[in-house]
C-alpha cells in the first residue's frame, strides 16, 4: 500500500471519465492500485454512482463523514438480506441468507446481544492467559534462519485456534473452520474452489451439519460460555436451529468475523512495518507503543474492504440524490484514507494521536462487535514478538486475495534470522 | 470553567477543568484522562465514551432521550446502570459544574 500514484497499468487514473470508474474490480484489491481511484473519488466525487459496473449499478460512499452518515442511520440504510445485505454482490434471492449482521434494529438487536458477552470485558479477561499462552507457543516454534510463510505459521493458526475456542470446537478438526470461512467469502469469480453460489452452499451444508450436531449437545447440557451454547439458550435465538439458513447465515458471521479480519491484520501488521522501517526501530526502542501500534495497523490493515446498505427511502447524501432501492456502498479502505478526518492518512504512523479514530470496525448498531478481543489479539501478538524477536525480516511481496470484500492477504514470505 | 470528576474503574480521580459547550467526552480526550476510548470522535456511533453519572447529578444532566441514536448504542455497552450516558452527548454548561462520572471496566 502506498501513496496515491496516479498512473496504474500504463492508466492514468486521473484521466479516467469519473463514471467509467469502477472501485468494485476485485483486481485492485489483489493488485494494490486501489488508492488513486479512491483519491480521486474523495477529490471530486465522494458519493459517486457508476452505472452498470462490474457488480451491477451502485453508488460509492468514500469520505469519512459521508460513511458516517450512512452508518448512523439504519433506518434509511438498510442492511436487510433479502434487499441484497451487506456485500456488493446481489446473490440470487434463494441464496440470500439471514443473520444478524444483514438484518435491522430490532431483531438486529435481539440476536446480536445473544453473543456479544463473549467478547465483553469480563470474558476477556478470562481469556487473556490462554491467547498469550498459545501465541508464546507459537512463535516459539516458528523456525530460524530460513523463510516461511507467516500467514500460515502464525496468522491462520492463532486465528483458527481462537475460533475454535469461541465456538468450544474440536481442536483437531479446527482447519475446517478456516475452510469454511475461506469458502464462505471467496469470489465466485476468484478461480477457486468456490465457482458458483449452489457450490458455496454445498461446501457450507458441511459446515451446518456439524454445527448443528454441537447445537443439541449443548441445547441438552447446561448453559456454558461458548457462543454455540450462547445461541441455543438465548431467549431471542434459542429456535435458530430450526431455520437452518438463517442459522447457517449467522455462524458463516460468526466464523468470518472471527477469523479472516484478525489473520489479514496480523499478516498487514508485519508487511506494514517491514516496509516502514523507521517506524519498526521506533517499535523496537519503545515496545510499550504496541497498543496505539495496532490501532494503526488495523486503519493501514482496512480488513473490510467495504459493507453496502440499501436505500429504503428516497434521501440526499453528500448532494446526491439517493433513490428508494439504490445499491449503497461504504468503502472503509477509502473512509481510512481521509484527509479530513485522519492526518497523513497515506502515512504508517505507530504513535498518531487518535490512533483510535478509524473505520475498519465501522460504526453505529452493526460495529464489529469482536473489535476489543481483535485488539487484545493483536497485542498479545505483537508484545510476545518484541520480547523475542529483535526483527523478523520480510522476504517478499503478500500474495493478496481477489475481493472486492475481505481485504486478504494469502501468504507472506518472512524469516527470521537464526 | 466548569470543573468536571472523572473516576476510573479502578479508583483513580482526575478533576479537569473543560470549557462550556465542549462535551463531557472532549474534556477527558483533550486531557488524556484513561479511560474513554472515543473511538468514534464524538458521532455517538461507537459507545466507547461510556460513563456512569453520579447519582447525585441525574436530574441535573438529565435521561437519555427516548428512541435516541444514544439510547440504540447504550444498549450494546456491556455493562449498563441507571446512570450510564455516552459522554460525547452530555455538553458541559455552567451547571454541571463538580460533575462526577464514573468509567465502566472497559470500553466495548
Amino acid at each position: 500500500m502506498s501513496a496515491a500514484e496516479p498512473i496504474v497499468n500504463g492508466v492514468d487514473v486521473e484521466a479516467i471519465p469519473l463514471e467509467e470508474i469502477d472501485v468494485s474490480d476485485p483486481k485492485l484489491y489483489q493488485e494494490d492500485t486501489y488508492h488513486p481511484y479512491f483519491a480521486r473519488l474523495r477529490r471530486e466525487a465522494p458519493v459517486h454512482y457508476r452505472e452498470d459496473g462490474m457488480y451491477g449499478s451502485f453508488w460509492s460512499v468514500s469520505k469519512f463523514r459521508d460513511i458516517m452518515q450512512v452508518e448512523t442511520k439504519p433506518q434509511i440504510y438498510s442492511s436487510q438480506a433479502k434487499l441484497g445485505g451487506i456485500s456488493i454482490t446481489d446473490r440470487p434471492m434463494k441464496y440470500r441468507r439471514s443473520s444478524f449482521i444483514s438484518m435491522d434494529p430490532p431483531r438486529h438487536d435481539e440476536q446480536r446481544k445473544a453473543v456479544s458477552p463473549v467478547v465483553g470485558p469480563e470474558n476477556l479477561k478470562n481469556m487473556e492467559g490462554l491467547i498469550r499462552q498459545r501465541t508464546c507457543q507459537v512463535l516459539d516454534g516458528l523456525p530460524r534462519g530460513e523463510t516461511f510463510d507467516w500467514v500460515q505459521h502464525v496468522s491462520i493458526e492463532l486465528t483458527t485456534l481462537m475460533l475454535a475456542t469461541l465456538f468450544d470446537f474440536p481442536v483437531e478438526e479446527k482447519d475446517k473452520l478456516t475452510y469454511w470461512s475461506d469458502c464462505a467469502t471467496q469470489d465466485v469469480k476468484a478461480g477457486g474452489i468456490v465457482d458458483s453460489e449452489e457450490k458455496r452452499l454445498e461446501i457450507l451444508t458441511e459446515a451446518l451439519q456439524r454445527f448443528t450436531a454441537l447445537w443439541h449437545e449443548r441445547k441438552g447440557g447446561p448453559p456454558r460460555f461458548d457462543l454455540i451454547s450462547m445461541l441455543a439458550h438465548a431467549e431471542a435465538t434459542k429456535d435458530l436451529v430450526d431455520d437452518p439458513m438463517e442459522y447457517l447465515g449467522n455462524l458463516t458471521l460468526l466464523i468470518v468475523g472471527g477469523n479472516d479480519t484478525t489473520r489479514n491484520s496480523m499478516s498487514s501488521g508485519l508487511w506494514a512495518l517491514g516496509k516502514h522501517p523507521a517506524q519498526y526501530q521506533k517499535l523496537r526502542d519503545n515496545p510499550s507503543l504496541v497498543p496505539g501500534m495496532v490501532s494503526e495497523v488495523i486503519r493501514w490493515a482496512s480488513p473490510i474492504i467495504h459493507m453496502r446498505r440499501t436505500a429504503v427511502e428516497d434521501t440526499e447524501l453528500g448532494g446526491q440524490t439517493i433513490k428508494e432501492g439504490d445499491k449503497v456502498v461504504m468503502w472503509y479502505v477509502s473512509g481510512n484514507h481521509d484527509d479530513e478526518i485522519i492526518e497523513r492518512p497515506d502515512e504508517f504512523i505507530i504513535d498518531r494521536k487518535k490512533a483510535r479514530q478509524h473505520m475498519s470496525f465501522g460504526f453505529g448498531v452493526h460495529r464489529c462487535v469482536g473489535n476489543r478481543l481483535a485488539e487484545m489479539q493483536l497485542q498479545i501478538l505483537w508484545e510476545e514478538i518484541m520480547a523475542r524477536y529483535p526483527v523478523i525480516e520480510v522476504m517478499g511481496e503478500p500474495t493478496r486475495i481477489y475481493s472486492n470484500f475481505i481485504h486478504g492477504i494469502s501468504s507472506l514470505p518472512v524469516r527470521i534470522p537464526a | 470553567m466548569p470543573t468536571i470528576t472523572y473516576i476510573e474503574h479502578d479508583g483513580t480521580e482526575h478533576a479537569m477543568d473543560v470549557p462550556v459547550g465542549n462535551s463531557v467526552m472532549q474534556g477527558a480526550f483533550d486531557n488524556n484522562v484513561p479511560g474513554i476510548d472515543a473511538d468514534c470522535g464524538g458521532e455517538c456511533a461507537c459507545a466507547t465514551c461510556h460513563v456512569y453519572v453520579d447519582a447525585a447529578w441525574f436530574d441535573v444532566v438529565g435521561p437519555i432521550p427516548p428512541d435516541s441514536p444514544e439510547q440504540s448504542m447504550l444498549s450494546f455497552a456491556a455493562v449498563t446502570e441507571e446512570g450510564s450516558r455516552l459522554a460525547c452527548q452530555i455538553l458541559v454548561t455552567d451547571a454541571l459544574d463538580g460533575l462526577v462520572v464514573r468509567m465502566p471496566e472497559g470500553q466495548h
